[in-house]
């Protein structure tokens, strides 16, 4: 069977951000060798083009910060002539009215500024640093300039209950989607679970909310909910499965199929400096080793409720953080042998107390 | 619906990888039927419904399309991928 052709390239342009979110999915070693040298203006380019090649549609400019980089005007431009629907994935506090006139010029298609609360003192409390009043006139110059606009919200315990003043905050911003992104535990999100980890009460009551707000918002609004994996007895289809739709390029070239994968050991990630996009979709080890079904173990190989072309196993850097093996079926499918991991960590102890990101070097990570 | 229009920031393209019509928006690709691609097309919040019906109709010989047409903006009304440009 040949593989199926990708939709989304997700250009992680860089890992620096004036945020400290204690929630980041970028890697803790951030700051470390691995990431200093980031990619040329023709690296992603070419890179653009060949996504585009291989059926890729959305361009998602994400980071870190992505109005870090310097040539981000450039980018943008190559992305429209290269045939992609292009999104900016930032957290706003540099977006001027003057740069997102830029941005639309060069042929932006869409913007998502994320918030950390809709309280500015929750937010900036969160981000580690004053941020909500330029996130709010980033949101608001991107709708002036007529972009479709994306809030995002990730959520977690230090939020949960403010559901309601989101959903409300998105509405007056004129946004047309608002992401309810659920925390997930990868890089600094990790070492902050006990403070993120919700408790059953919030997520029920922040569904209702959603649920009343849908019903008297309709199709103007579309709001992404997505439950915590932890609060789940079967998994979700991890990227739309290892492989299937999404290829993630790191700042530094690297390409992964998720972008939690960097975490994984033994798989070596091609980058893109030394190979084509055709290459590693098609032909590379990290790319090819866990798609499709072949490599499953039990009891997915057998599953009982035959749901291998559904949820392709679940998260295979959560499979590997819970059970030690990447291979192994998600915990949180309740057919697996570690399912009572992921219970157990709902009853965990539970603290209010951050840990920020950093770009600094820390003792220990 | 009177005189539709794409949502702010649906963009129509051939996708000439896959040899298919895509209604691009944020996040996500609509995959549409040759005549659905053609119907949007005319969807620029001048045209009403039965303007977009009948340029349609002058394409198939003069067959009756309105209902389709009708059909076909409704559902997508209802995914909030058209609105009304007179609304
Ligand atoms: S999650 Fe926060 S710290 Fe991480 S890249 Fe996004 S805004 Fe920056
Ligand atoms: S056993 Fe595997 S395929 Fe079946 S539901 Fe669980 S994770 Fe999915």
């Amino acid at each position: 069977m040949p593989p199926p052709r990708p939709y989304t390239l997700v250009a992680e342009l860089s890992y620096q951000c004036p945020l400290h979110c204690p929630y980041c999915s970028n890697p803790v070693d951030i700051a470390g060798d691995r990431y200093r040298a980031e990619l040329e203006t023709e690296h992603w380019t070419r890179v653009f083009r060949e996504a585009r090649a291989l059926g890729v549609v959305q361009l998602a400019l994400t980071g870190g910060e992505p109005m870090l980089r310097r040539d981000l005007d450039e980018l943008v431009a190559a992305g429209r002539a290269g045939g992609l629907y292009s999104t900016l994935v930032t957290a706003g506090t540099l977006l001027t009215r003057e740069r997102a006139e830029r941005l639309k010029e060069a042929g932006l298609d869409h913007v998502q500024v994320s918030i950390q609360s809709p309280d500015p003192e929750e937010n900036d409390r969160i981000a580690g640093i004053r941020s909500f009043e330029k996130k709010i006139a980033a949101a608001r110059a991107a709708r002036e300039l007529g972009f479709p606009l994306t809030i995002n919200c990730v959520l977690h315990r230090q939020n949960l209950d403010q559901i309601e003043e989101i959903l409300l905050l998105t509405e007056e911003l004129g946004a047309q989607r608002l992401e309810l992104a659920n925390t997930q535990y990868y890089g600094w999100a990790v070492l902050n679970q006990q403070a993120l980890i919700p408790t059953r009460a919030q997520l029920e009551r922040g569904e209702e909310a959603v649920q009343r707000f849908r019903a008297r918002v309709g199709p103007r609004i579309t709001v992404l909910w997505v439950l915590p994996d932890y609060y789940e007895d079967l998994p979700k289809p991890c990227m739309g499965g290892w492989g299937r739709s999404t290829i993630v390029v790191a700042p530094n070239g690297e390409a992964l199929p998720c972008q939690a994968a960097a975490t994984i050991p033994g798989v070596e990630f091609p980058n893109v400096r030394d190979h084509s996009l055709n290459w590693i979709w098609n032909a590379s080890d990290a790319f090819t080793r866990f798609r499709g079904t072949d490599w499953m173990q039990e009891p997915c190989r057998s599953c009982p409720l035959g749901r291998q072309e559904e949820d392709w196993g679940g998260c295979r850097c959560q499979a590997l953080r819970l059970t030690g093996d990447a291979a192994a079926t998600d915990p949180v499918c309740k057919f697996s042998s570690h399912h009572d991991t992921v219970v157990g960590a709902r009853e965990a102890a539970q603290t209010d107390e951050l840990t920020y990101r950093t770009m600094r070097r820390q003792a220990g990570v | 619906m009177n005189r539709p229009r794409l949502v702010d920031g649906a963009r129509l393209q051939y996708d000439d990888v896959r040899e298919e019509h895509l209604l691009l928006i944020p996040e996500g690709a609509v995959r549409l039927n040759a005549t659905a691609a053609q119907v949007l097309e005319l969807c620029d919040g001048e045209r009403s419904l039965e303007e977009i019906a009948a340029a349609l109709s002058q394409r198939y010989a003069g067959a009756d399309v309105a209902d389709d047409v009708r059909e076909m903006l409704g559902g997508m009304g209802e995914r909030g991928l058209v609105v009304d440009a007179a609304a």
